[in-house]
């Protein structure tokens, strides 16, 4: 008995000891109080040069931690007991941390490089007016393909995907929203669309689709495009300039019917601490010149209009990454359909994914 | 004293069995009955007896047969070999080797196995094949989840093997028993219990598989883990979630009963 509780009772010394000692080295490093920056976002999403110069130029110093998905940011954020002062959530994970007030407004004042956003992606539904967010980077859904195994297909129009003897050769990507979404907007609805019977008619559809779709798989259909382990796959822009990167015979194409556009942007969470640093490095990441140079290290589209005339003209006169206006004008935000909505639309998925060759 | 102390000792287990087996059995009952706005209804049972999830459970239950099955043709014989070999415990050694490393990391190596321009594809080419669609079918799905779960269903045979009385098998065959005989009539009755205990172990856990179906299968295999996974994952309908939860844990308890009814000593 005595042994149990000596066992006990010296696990507890040592716990202790060490949360101690923890939050003594913390504090060493200057990362408890004082001026810090806390910054969560995604891996391998900023220039690591940026923090470098940020922190040179303010002396605040900028603690990174990265997340892998937006739920994962999410349940963080809403948990507490953290204290990120800047996150970069996707659109529609933005609107639902509106509605569970997990944001601050943002300061407009303090931010005066937001002149140099481009007011096409400004005020969008998942965040009207910009209260609380701010553009970082941006793209599109679309198909990235191999010229050599398509037979001269170019998948301007969504229909392509449908051909015959594109057989077992379609990778696509596991989210209800980008499928379904597919499925509309080849119908030309709406990928927003909430009709039953446009919806009914989008599943029909997609289940005629089923041949040629290989597999529907997560974050791997990088890893399988860029190794041609099939010849199209429907991609986020982001994920497409990754495997255009690695592989250089594959092309992408946003098809001319439309397609999703999605945001991800600067908030400050309800969990911020040091809320002048936060203003301050939002309005460091939209001076032209670091969002250019940030663009140019991650490979994703900047909102930057100034950004914009500094990238070189390989990368800002890339129609894929940057599409022309008349193109841009047929994209369309996911809006918060509500969670009725986005269960219904995940229910048509696992439908879609259970419709047998 | 004696009792006091003894009670004592008894509380981790207690505590362990409320935190980690209790409390979650009745968190998932509870979400089960919330629907998606949180409010208090039978909607999700109602949901799951219509035709999607109904399918999902039949398909569920196929492959979670056939990988039990096959499991079990492979793991069976095996055993029996290894029960007869010279090195025992360093084969069985080497048999369960694999199930230390990572699952997420042999997925993933089967990936590169099974991809076009993979090891097995070169293998059907070297022999006149040709290139086959390998990953992303029912068959790569099968045999994945079959190496993942043959440790677990070649143990409690192996130990049941070993168990036998050798004497038995002699006395079978000195009164005339042919070796399918003497196998039917006595080795496997006598170790039907691990063959029972291995299919637990296997079918359970095979209903709710999710990574690989991903990964192998390229979803194209929906198994109701899949559906679980999606549920707390993307459309934060926990409850939905929840009732799969509960609807599984049903049918274990009722596997557990069936199979686990009659101890020891049973005949075949």
């Amino acid at each position: 008995m005595k042994q149990i509780v000596r066992l006990f009772a010296s696990v507890l010394i040592a716990g202790f000891a060490l949360m101690y000692l923890t939050s003594y080295l913390n504090s060493e490093q200057g990362y408890s109080g004082g001026n810090t920056l806390t910054v969560y976002n995604w891996g391998d999403y900023i220039d690591p040069d940026l923090i470098g110069k940020f922190e040179k130029e303010t002396g605040v110093k900028v603690i990174y931690q990265t997340f892998d998905s937006n739920e994962a940011m999410l349940t963080k954020v809403a948990q507490g007991g953290t204290t990120f002062d800047v996150a970069v959530p996707s659109d529609y994970a933005i609107s639902k941390m509106r509605e569970e007030n997990l944001l601050l407004p943002i300061d407009k004042e303090q931010i005066p490089n937001l002149k140099n956003i481009d007011p096409h992606f400004m005020d969008l539904s998942f965040d009207p007016g910009n209260v609380y967010s701010v553009p970082y980077f941006w793209g599109t859904v679309g198909v990235v393909f191999n010229p050599e195994l398509v037979n001269g297909k170019t998948f301007e129009s969504w229909e392509d995907l449908w051909s015959p003897d594109l057989r077992n050769q379609i990778l696509l990507v596991d989210g209800a929203r980008e499928v379904v979404g597919m499925g509309l907007n080849s119908l030309g609805y709406s990928l927003n669309d909430t009709n039953e019977e446009h919806l009914q008619e989008a599943l029909k559809k997609l289940n005629k689709l089923t041949p040629n779709v290989k597999a529907l798989v997560g974050d791997e259909i990088k890893m399988l495009l860029a190794n041609e382990e099939a010849a199209v796959g429907l991609v986020w822009s982001g994920d497409a300039s990754e495997i255009l990167s690695e592989n250089e015979k594959l092309d992408y194409v946003v098809p001319k019917e439309g397609s999703n556009l999605w945001f991800d942007n600067m908030v400050v969470p309800k969990t911020a601490k040091n809320l002048k640093a936060a203003h301050q490095f939002i309005n460091f990441m939209l001076d032209p010149e670091n969002a250019a140079k940030n663009a140019e290290y991650v490979g994703y589209s900047t909102p930057n209009r100034e950004a914009l005339k500094l990238l070189p003209e390989d990368i800002s006169g890339d129609e894929r990454f940057y599409p022309p206006a008349e193109l841009t004008e047929k994209l369309e935000v996911y809006d918060n359909l509500g969670k009725k909505m986005l269960a219904h639309y995940n229910e048509l998925f696992l439908e879609f994914k259970m419709h047998s060759k | 004293m004696k009792t006091n102390s003894r009670n004592l000792y008894l509380i981790p287990y207690a505590a362990w069995i409320a935190l980690f087996v209790v409390a979650p059995i009745v968190l998932i009952v509870y979400y089960s009955f919330r629907d998606i706005e949180g409010n208090w209804s039978l909607s999700n049972y109602a949901h799951f007896f219509t035709p999607v999830y109904m399918r999902m459970t039949l398909s569920s239950f196929w492959y979670a047969l056939l990988i039990t099955l096959f499991s079990l043709l492979v793991a069976y014989p095996t055993a029996y070999l290894l029960t007869k070999a010279k090195h025992k415990q360093l084969w069985l050694l080497l048999i369960i080797l694999p199930s230390w490393v990572n699952l997420l990391l042999k997925a993933y190596a089967f990936i590169g196995l099974f991809g076009t321009y993979g090891f097995a594809n070169a293998f059907l080419e070297s022999v006149g094949l040709g290139r086959q669609q390998i990953l992303f079918t029912d068959f790569s799905f099968v045999f994945v989840s079959v190496y993942i779960f043959i440790p677990f269903m070649l143990l409690p045979i192996f130990n049941s093997l070993e168990e036998l009385n050798p004497t038995l098998i002699q006395a079978a065959r000195d009164l005339g028993a042919s070796p399918w005989t003497t196998f039917r009539r006595v080795v496997f009755p006598l170790t039907i219990d691990g063959v029972k205990s291995g299919c637990q172990a296997v079918f359970i856990p095979a209903l709710s598989l999710f990574m690989i179906t991903r990964l192998i299968a390229g979803n194209r295999v929906i198994t109701l883990g899949t559906a679980i996974e999606q549920h707390f994952l993307v459309t934060q309908d926990w409850g939905m979630g929840a009732t799969i939860a509960v609807f599984l844990v049903i049918v274990m308890a009722v596997i557990m009963a069936v199979t686990g009814r009659r101890r020891r000593g049973a005949r075949g």
